[in-house]
């Protein structure tokens, strides 16, 4: 450890900068939930103080509940977002053992190939994504949606994993090997349950983009149908523009679920960022 | 593929190894088909124009219209300006508060850290409607938040409606982006700090080196290369970005057209909106122009930043 002895003024003064910004980090978020309990008279009144038994109301859940169809574009979202995770996940997975655990020719060009996808981003090429998915009738289907999504988490799971891939020993798999299994057998039963760890960094960085997407499902999926809560959110916001109740509550349920999740899980992405998977 | 290679080193020798090709098949496949072909198709659509329902191969015409007709002109170069600045800004404050802040969170025996990192990195996982949105709220003069707000500091003579001004609202969106995204670099750059070995800072206390200077003069230059890479996912993320300028003022990205960035450009010559007709093949032109500059800068941190700042391996 280090041994500089801290003085007292300065420990005060990290904790002064840092509180500050943890302040201004959460305020927004903070104030919009707690304004979302409100009735309109305590909204404009008050901001900035917490709901009393005066002010509190629900009107705007209720006209949230009562308007907009949430709950299917939350299920749309979910969906969309499951079903690419799973998709990234196992495709990519496959392909980081390929990368790291066999010699062939080619590989490292296959390696740079699959790293393209990091750096350029997908969106620009929209405009013949939506051609492609007019061509083959998939406008306005979650799996449009699920196509993309895959294609674009790939790039990063497949760096990250296969960084992971090369840590598992050999000796197991060659013991593996040895008893006879099959490169399937090695590959889905000795080497996945030894990288679950990374598997749920990469779920975590795969997830939150796809859930907040608002580029792709307004190209792609636009329909009352296929609207993901991302893009109901949205337009539900559009609509309602002088209806703050309805506003706050609408930003507050869009916002739970994200939250609650990364209560959940921010111990994996933050470990998964600071043990150098993303360097 | 190359799935018909020898064997190599102990292993017996199959003549083709099978299972390469399909654990690499479907990654390859769905990559290629909806990332990398996609990718040129929208370069090639560039290059053609829509006559008489048919596309013809019209060569740089498309780029000559975007750079030259007053018409299309006027708004690429205006979004083109507005997106570097938007760029600059977070370059000059969102990834020097992140560098701070993971500093501070660094230093030895401080505590409560987890729960600084956890919170600060809250924005980042949220979704551009719900940023823009809380923000546009919190700014509106109706609510009178932030007016209020500034009351506390004595500072509320100070307050206009920014997002409605031409010559403050690119700045103000800018920053509310900076707000959301500063927990990426924090938390990279925190990374690089933790993993200094402590006998390199034991050395530089010995030798009387300790606090702002030996952040100067010791960790500052080992985190460099997290810094190049700090930077070009700030530049990447900012010429590709959309979201936050069309939730906020929505795709004519006003006032006046005072917050158009590429990504808002992009999408309302692709759609078309209100009078303008979409075009697709204008929009592939603006995608390929984004596509070059995104390159470029790609190109600009492969090859001289990170082959000069050579990483330290400890």
């Amino acid at each position: 450890m280090s041994t500089a002895t801290r003085s007292l003024p300065r420990t005060i003064g990290a904790h002064a900068i840092l509180i500050t910004y943890t302040v201004i980090a959460l305020f927004p978020v903070i104030l919009v939930v707690m304004n979302s309990f409100k009735s309109r008279a305590g909204i404009f009144g008050a901001p900035l103080t917490p709901p009393t038994p005066k002010t509190f109301d629900l009107i705007g859940y209720a006209t949230v509940f009562g308007q907009g169809d949430f709950f299917h574009y939350f299920q749309n979202s979910l969906v969309v977002t499951v079903a690419s995770l799973f998709f990234v996940l196992l495709f990519g997975a496959m392909a980081a053992f390929a990368l790291s655990e066999y010699r062939f020719r080619g590989n490292t060009l296959m390696g740079l190939y699959l790293a393209l996808g990091i750096m350029i981003p997908i969106r620009l090429g929209t405009v013949a994504i939506l051609q492609l998915m007019v061509a083959s009738g998939l406008v306005n289907t979650l799996t449009a949606l699920i196509l993309v999504y895959t294609a674009q988490g790939l790039p990063l799971a497949i760096f990250i994993l296969s960084e992971f891939m090369k840590q598992v020993s050999n000796d197991l798999k060659n013991a593996g090997r040895i008893d006879g299994l099959s490169e399937y057998t090695i590959f889905f039963r000795l080497v996945l349950p030894l990288v679950r760890p990374a598997m749920a960094t990469v779920a975590v960085f795969t997830m939150i983009p796809i859930w907040n997407d608002l580029w792709f499902p307004l190209i792609l999926a636009p329909s009352e149908e296929t609207k993901t809560v991302t893009l109901g959110a949205q337009l539900f916001l559009g609509q309602f523009v002088t209806n703050w109740n309805a506003i706050l509550a609408a930003l507050s349920l869009a916002i739970l679920p994200v939250l609650i999740l990364y209560v959940i899980f921010s111990r994996q992405l933050i470990r998964g960022i600071t043990s150098g998977a993303v360097k | 593929m190359d799935t018909e290679t020898m064997a190599a080193e102990t292993r017996a020798k199959r003549p083709i190894r099978w299972h390469v090709g399909v654990f690499l098949a479907p990654a390859v496949l769905v990559y290629t088909a909806f990332m990398i072909l996609p990718l040129f198709g929208t370069l090639q659509l560039s290059l053609f124009r829509n006559i008489e329902q048919s596309q013809v191969f019209v060569g740089f015409s498309n780029f000559r219209t975007l750079f030259g007709d007053p018409n299309w002109s006027v708004n690429f170069w205006n979004a083109l300006r507005n997106n570097v600045w938007f760029f600059i800004i977070h370059m000059l404050v969102q990834n020097p508060i992140g560098i701070l802040l993971a500093a501070l969170l660094s230093s030895p025996k401080l505590r409560f850290t987890a729960f600084y990192r956890t919170a600060i990195f809250v924005p980042t996982i949220l979704s551009f409607v719900i940023v823009g949105f809380a923000w546009k709220l919190i700014l509106s003069p109706i609510w009178g938040v932030a007016p209020h707000l500034m009351d506390f500091v004595g500072l509320k003579s100070f307050f206009t409606p920014w997002l409605g001004k031409e010559q403050y609202a690119l700045t103000a969106l800018s920053l509310v982006s900076v707000w959301q995204f500063v927990g990426i670099p924090m938390m990279l750059i925190y990374a690089a700090l933790l993993s200094i070995p402590d006998e390199v800072i034991e050395a530089a206390e010995c030798d009387g080196v300790t606090g702002m200077a030996q952040f100067w003069k010791i960790k500052l230059p080992l985190i460099l290369p997290s810094i190049g890479i700090i930077s070009i996912l700030t530049f990447v993320g900012n010429f590709n970005a959309f979201d936050l300028i069309y939730t906020a003022q929505g795709a004519l990205a006003g006032p006046n057209y005072s917050t158009d960035i590429l990504g808002t450009f992009l999408y309302r010559a692709f759609f078309g909106f209100q009078l303008q007709v979409g075009d697709p093949n204008m929009g592939a032109a603006i995608a390929t122009i984004m596509f070059l500059i995104i390159l470029a800068g790609v190109c600009v941190y492969l090859f001289l930043v990170q082959t000069r700042l050579r990483r330290y391996q400890f």
